[in-house]
């Protein structure tokens, strides 16, 4: 983190909340976060809005995991689109993204905090 | 400018492609087509599949709906009766008017009934309509034996069909040998014997002279030289007459034995009228194959189009299956051009017989005659048709087995070749449309239409594209996603034969990358088949798709629906009960299914386990809605309370779907058993059907409903209970293994090389080898099974994803009902807006 992405850190929930290889969703105020682990890659955790943009339903979360090209990006489990996992621009719709969250575990803390 | 009108008399496989080439070339045309039949246009060629078990409407080649999105005006049933040449106009029955700029008229052939006394008896009919089979079936019936009057093409296809019927089937025949105009008379002497030892009786040179009332049967024939035949009833199918009644009435010239004179560009005397198809008179000749039809058909739409086009005749050879028997005739069979040589080959064993017809200088093919063994008419056409010098031992070409065969690569082939002669396609076409950005056989397929008429040439089309392709040095790339270079199938023997038992260890010997939702999915199924572990099992959770992940349906808010199984549609009061007040305490919305069972929609992600441990408790096991794996097995009452019924398919239904419930699959599984040949089931419909017969099971296979619906093929006949499971065992672990992913069985079962012919040979005739196999992976899967919603609510972690926040119980906010009547349904767009929202737990 640089000095100008400071911000308040958030605990969202615990790692054994996570499921590797898979998303998970969690409230964040009045916002729902998809949380994603991946231990093995480099950040091991990503987040994303958990809303759908074009199926327009709550579901990123549910969606599986995969990289296009080396993307690392979920696919929407509605209609397929994928996203990106570190921008949450819709591959297949480039006017179309998702927010993203910076996220980082801390010992067995999820923090997340918002860029 | 008005459009010009063009009015086509007459509505057959002729009429039908003249409409379709001139839609297709576009245009300002007003368009009327006015046929004498009640339906539209079908396939006459393949009539007497009817009665081996294609259903009518299977045949049809166009639909009144077919017309109307061509904004063609179609009248079927009032045929035209006359012809107004001055004020051009035409005439129906009914008398309605259409005036025309320009006519055609397709009034194809009639069946020849020679003048027999007696032949109008009601038990002699004639073949050539779909209203003719319903009255050969009506007929059949009541009969014990029919003779079909006519040893031709037609005649023995009338054979066949009687022969389908369950009639003792006599062939009656004036020339002294079968299909004279197509066979010399060896061919026609081993087409002969063939068919005898199917239980067909010939008899050849026989004048029917009288027919009348018979003692022993409904009929009795009389012949020339004395002797006489008994049957139920007669088909005349001795031939064809042109119809050509309007146009002699119109005073067109007609030929001397009939048939509508047309020149090179298929005009009549009249130059505002073209004749096409069986009914026109070209060179001297009446074309009775469909294919020079077509070719006519295609010139007349080009002219009217505005391009020079001409028919020019069209070659006469032919390749079919007559009762089984492969034959084939190509130009001069009968070796009737002056000098020329013969090379015959005869198998008094293998019950083949062929010949080829050369020039003198041997360096021509002339002609040639195939039965018993067609595999070299594709070869010997092409040579023939483009005029290739043949080796110098022609009858290497027929004679099996004598080292190196000279094979005609399709690379010799000249681009003027024709490789589909149904829909004239030449390798010349083929190879444009690779040029054009084709690059798969089924892209090609696509963009020339070759390969899709009678079939014939699958094997040469796929050949010349492999061939074409490899030339330019394109690799076909059949890689599932870009993790894996390889197909499903490759996959699936990668993971079987190494005994690869994750998606992990797949990934890290065989791909490249992290994978993704096309090849986590897929081999998750793999997995499933192979080893049929959990599927929220740790290291497989994250590669199943939302419904498998959720065992559960996803729809489109976000919500899941839950289809417990209901095994073979047999529910009980109890459960019944225990459903309704599930529904009613989650307050889900509720739909019967199409296969037999209850669906309960609105449940949000955080309510399935707690609906599933009411419904666990109350013996219901999950149904599998959510898989790529077998739905349902669907049934009739059967002979346990059906008047009618003759097995009890119930308990058989229920058996088959408990056999196989959880079997993952590369796509869903949908079964049906029907207690009686009434079908209330609907088993033709589906992946694999049974039907019940009074001495055991009829198996279908490979059927489907949904977007491209296909009747299952009948695979075997009169099973007993524990050889019709072994056979399914058998077949659903093929499909397993063999097909390509998202490939349902009725598209595999297209691909199949050899088609059910092939699948016999492997599933009863074990010709691969395989079924011991087979059967024990199978037993190994069934031995695996266990309710994954059971297993699930036991385990904590596996739970851990039910629930939408993992931070708090608060429900998915965006998730809102509206109530229509009396259950819930999403709210849409526009209600959410001004919504209050329902509360979704009642009470």
């Amino acid at each position: 983190m640089t000095a100008v992405e400071k911000h308040a850190w958030e605990m969202i929930c615990q790692r054994s909340d996570l499921v590797d290889g898979s998303g998970v969703c969690a409230l964040l105020g009045n916002k729902q976060v998809a949380l994603f682990y991946l231990p093995g890659e480099e950040p091991p955790l990503y987040a994303l809005g958990n809303r759908d943009p074009i199926g327009k339903a709550n579901v990123l979360s549910r969606g599986i995991i995969g990289d296009i090209n080396g993307e690392l990006v979920v696919a929407s489990p509605l209609y397929k689109q994928h996203f990106s996992l570190r921008t949450g621009v819709c591959l297949e719709q480039e006017e179309v993204s998702v927010e993203v969250y910076d996220v980082r575990l801390e010992g067995d803390s999820v923090l997340i905090g918002r860029r | 400018m008005s459009k010009r009108r063009i009015v086509v008399v007459g509505n057959g496989m002729v009429g039908h492609h003249f409409v379709e080439s001139l839609v297709k070339a576009g245009g300002e045309n007003a368009i009327t087509v006015l046929g004498e039949e009640p339906r539209p246009a079908y396939d006459r060629v393949h009539l007497s599949d009817v009665f081996a078990g294609r259903a009518p409407a299977d045949l049809a080649l166009a639909t009144r709906e077919t017309y109307r999105n061509w904004d063609v005006e179609a009248s079927f049933g009032d045929p035209v009766v006359k012809i107004e040449r001055a004020s051009k106009r035409v005439v129906t029955e009914t008398g309605r008017v259409f005036e025309y700029d320009k006519l055609v008229l397709a009034t194809g052939s009639y069946p020849f009934v020679p003048p027999v006394s007696g032949a109008d008896n009601e038990r002699c009919l004639t073949y050539r309509t779909i209203d003719d089979l319903g009255e050969i079936k009506a007929k059949a019936s009541g009969s014990r034996v029919g003779v079909v009057v006519g040893g031709g093409l037609l005649g023995l296809e009338c054979g066949n069909a009687l022969r389908n019927l369950g009639l003792e089937t006599h062939v009656v025949e004036f020339a002294p040998g079968l299909m004279g105009v197509q066979l010399d008379d060896g061919g026609s002497a081993m087409l002969r014997r063939k068919i005898e030892a199917l239980g067909v009786q010939v008899h050849t040179g026989k004048n029917t002279k009288k027919i009348s009332a018979g003692k022993v049967s409904a009929l009795q024939m009389e012949f020339a030289d004395g002797s006489h035949l008994d049957t139920d009833m007669i088909v005349f199918s001795a031939g064809i007459r042109p119809r050509d009644n309007l146009a002699r009435d119109a005073e067109l010239a007609v030929g001397e034995r009939g048939g509508i004179v047309i020149d090179y560009k298929c005009k009549t005397t009249d130059t505002d009228i073209y004749a096409i198809g069986e009914c026109a008179l070209f060179g001297g000749r009446i074309y009775g194959l469909v294919a020079p039809g077509y070719r006519m058909a295609e010139a007349v739409a080009a002219q009217l189009g505005g391009k020079d086009a001409q028919f020019v005749g069209a070659d006469m050879s032919t390749k079919l299956k007559l009762l089984g028997v492969d034959v084939g005739s190509i130009g001069d069979a009968h070796g009737r051009t002056e000098g020329s040589m013969s090379f015959v080959f005869s198998d008094g064993r293998q019950d083949c017989y062929k010949r080829i017809v050369t020039s003198a200088d041997g360096k021509q093919l002339l002609g040639a005659v195939l039965v018993g063994d067609c595999d070299d008419y594709d070869t010997l056409l092409q040579y023939h048709l483009n005029d290739i010098e043949l080796p110098a031992d022609p009858q290497s070409l027929i004679v099996p087995h004598l080292g190196d065969r000279p094979l005609l690569g399709v690379g010799a082939l000249p681009a003027t070749a024709t490789i589909c002669s149904c829909h004239n396609v030449t390798k010349g076409d083929v190879v444009s449309a690779l040029d054009a950005g084709c690059c798969s056989l089924g892209d090609v397929k696509g963009a020339t239409s070759a390969s899709t008429g009678c079939g014939g040439c699958a094997a040469m089309l796929k050949n010349l594209v492999e061939d074409e392709l490899a030339a330019r040095g394109v690799t076909v790339d059949k890689s599932i996603c870009e993790h894996f270079h390889y197909t499903r199938q490759e996959l699936y023997h990668l993971a079987r034969i190494g005994e690869i038992k994750s998606f992990d260890a797949l990934l890290a010997e065989h791909g490249s990358g992290r994978g993704c939702d096309i090849c986590k999915p897929t081999i998750a199924s793999i997995m499933a088949s192979l080893w049929n572990e959990h599927v929220l099992d740790r290291g497989i959770v994250g590669l199943q798709d939302t419904n498998d992940a959720f065992m559960a349906n996803m729809q489109k808010d976000g919500t899941y629906s839950v289809v417990p199984r209901v095994a073979g549609g047999e529910i009980t009061a109890e459960k019944l009960i225990t459903l309704g007040e599930v529904a009613k305490k989650y307050n889900l919305y509720t739909k019967i299914t199409g296969g037999q069972r209850v669906d309960l929609f609105g449940a949000r992600l955080n309510e399935l386990p707690e609906i599933w441990e009411e419904l666990v408790q109350a013996g219901f096991e999950t149904g599998h809605a959510y898989g790529k794996a077998l739905r349902t097995v669907k049934s009739c009452v059967g002979s346990t309370w059906c008047r009618y019924g003759v097995q009890d398919s119930v308990s058989m239904a229920i058996r088959i779907e408990n056999r196989y419930k959880g079997l993952r699959a590369p796509h869903k599984l949908k079964s049906a058993v029907s207690g009686c040949t009434r079908e209330c089931a609907e088993a033709q419909s589906k992946d694999f059907g049974v039907i019940a017969t009074e001495n055991g099971w009829n198996l279908y296979l490979c059927g489907n409903g949904g977007m491209r619906p296909r009747h299952a093929d009948l695979f075997a006949t009169d099973l007993d209970d524990e050889t019709l499971i072994r056979y399914i065992d058998r077949f659903l672990m093929f499909y397993i293994r063999t097909a390509d992913r998202l490939q349902r069985t009725s598209v595999w079962m297209d691909s199949l090389e050899g088609g059910i012919d092939y699948l016999r040979e492997v599933v009863i005739n074990d010709s691969l080898g395989i079924c011991a196999e087979l059967e024990a992976q199978m037993a190994h899967v069934i031995g695996r099974y266990e309710c994954e919603w059971r297993v699930t609510l036991a385990d904590p972690e596996k739970l851990k994803r039910f629930r939408h926040f993992v931070n708090s119980d608060e429900p998915d906010s965006g998730v809102v009902f509206v109530n229509e009547r009396e259950q819930i349904r999403p709210a849409r767009a526009e209600e959410r807006l001004r919504l209050v929202p329902v509360d979704k737990k009642a009470g």
